[in-house]
């Protein structure tokens, strides 16, 4: 077996817990084909996969969906989590989850709550989840949580139909009072690929929104944090995905799946091991599909002699992957990339289709 | 940051629930966890950061932290001032 060479320590952990959810959302990043609610691991297992990954360095943990409020046992895995000593965060539809469970959750442990909300109007945000009295139940479970003294996220995924109320939406996030507030451009993956030329933007609403996060960030300096998620088929450089492919986090599906993002299914013929079968330490160090992109030695031109190429890493390798059909490429992203001209003329197709929603 | 960040003689420094100082054998050290942050604290960070409990007041960690380290307290004072500004800045530190 090829030893990855620098191999560092994974600092964050994805904790699908399971694929249910009860929004439909066109953006999902969950894959096209969901796993089953019987294949899902169980409460004991995830209590193993946290201490396995405190013990490989591992600081915080994100649990995640779907929804993580449609499994029961969520407070007690929560509780696990926060035993083996990982920063506990939950990654919420606020659908699902009660000011019970929120209460307990807080008893738990639980470090930090980021809820996502799908548009500062109520009937929007209801038309883009799929689900009506969506937004309502987020503002409630907002409140709870602040009450409570959590440190609260409110989470937008910005696209045509809502990108043009990034003011309303930090005024919203301001009157639920949380901390931060993340403005996250769709990044075409899964259901959002399939989804794509619905929810691109503009050329224009993109220089307008990123103009506006400038802007509403000195305005509300010191009230809250605004961080956001570059639209990149609209970028001149790729994002370092995952900061790098299996440098700095690592993915677990409801099954168990060790994935090194988790869009990396998408690529295919990786093989991918599972924490029913082996340690997290072993998959890190050993797992085939984490060793396929390790490093850079692997990046053809332009990036192999690019000075940013231990800066973003040549890109994403599902987005190379999707774009070009091949996931060592640059990423197409890139405005260096052979084949940017197909993000380009990708990034200028707009159709008013209905959603698929995510099923 | 602004340069004139002034912190009261009497305010409470206190890392809010949700910022959590912690030590990381793979990290080498000291850890400031937070929202999809993680921040590594150096020796002096620490040393400041451990007091921030909501107990001393500012003026009371100065004091201590230039007694502790037999350091000039207008130094220390700078020093703290400036990690605390920016950890209130980004919402991390109640003041």
């Amino acid at each position: 077996m090829a030893q990855a060479r620098n191999q560092t320590k994974p600092l964050g952990l994805l904790a699908e817990l399971t694929h249910r959810c009860p929004l439909g959302c066109p953006y999902c990043s969950n894959p096209l084909t969901l796993e089953r609610r019987e294949d899902e691991l169980d409460t004991a297992t995830w209590a193993r996969v946290c201490l396995e990954a405190a013990e490989l360095g591992v600081l915080q943990v994100h649990l995640s969906g779907g929804e993580p409020g449609s499994r029961r046992d969520l407070v007690e895995i929560a509780a696990s989590a926060r035993r083996a000593g990982l920063y506990t965060n939950l990654i919420t539809s606020g659908v699902g989850i009660t000011a019970r469970t929120m209460r307990d959750l807080w008893e738990a442990g639980l470090d930090h709550v980021q809820l996502s909300i799908q548009d500062s109007d109520a009937i929007s945000a209801d038309h883009i989840a799929g689900y009506k009295g969506a937004f309502q139940r987020k503002h409630a479970l907002a409140t709870e949580a602040v009450r409570l003294g959590l440190m609260l996220t409110i989470n937008f995924v910005v696209h045509r139909a809502n990108v043009d109320r990034i003011i309303e939406m930090v005024d919203l996030a301001l009157a639920l009072k949380a901390s931060r507030i993340e403005i996250a451009h769709v990044q075409y993956y899964g259901w959002a690929l399939k989804n794509r030329s619905a929810l691109m933007p503009t050329r224009e609403q993109v220089d307008r929104a990123v103009t506006s996060v400038e802007d509403l960030r000195r305005k509300h300096q010191g009230r809250i944090v605004i961080d956001a998620v570059l639209p990149d088929y609209h970028a001149r450089f790729p994002k370092p995905c995952v900061g790098g492919w299996g440098r700095r986090s690592l993915n677990v599906t409801p099954s168990g799946k060790v994935l090194p993002c988790h869009a990396a299914e998408s690529i295919p013929d990786l093989e991918f091991w599972n924490v029913r079968d082996r340690s997290l330490a072993d998959i890190w160090a050993s797992s085939p599909a984490f060793n396929a992109f390790r490093g850079t030695a692997y990046l053809p031109e332009p990036c192999a002699s690019c000075e940013r190429r231990e800066i973003d890493f040549g890109g994403c390798r599902c987005q190379a992957f999707l774009l070009t059909g091949d996931a060592r490429a640059t990423d197409p992203v890139c405005h260096l990339s052979p084949d940017h001209d197909l993000v380009a003329k990708v990034a200028e197709i707009h159709t008013d289709a209905p959603y698929h929603y995510r099923r | 940051m602004a340069d004139d960040f002034t912190i009261a003689p009497g305010a409470k420094p206190r890392l809010p629930r949700g910022v959590r100082l912690t030590h990381s054998e793979a990290q080498g050290g000291w850890v400031l966890l937070a929202p999809e942050r993680i921040f590594k604290a150096d020796a002096i960070a620490f040393e400041i950061l451990r007091r921030c409990t909501g107990e001393a007041t500012f003026d009371a960690l100065v004091d201590d932290l230039a007694r502790t380290f037999d350091a000039p307290r207008e130094r220390i004072h700078a020093d703290v001032t400036k990690l605390l500004a920016s950890l209130a800045e980004k919402k991390l530190l109640e003041l």
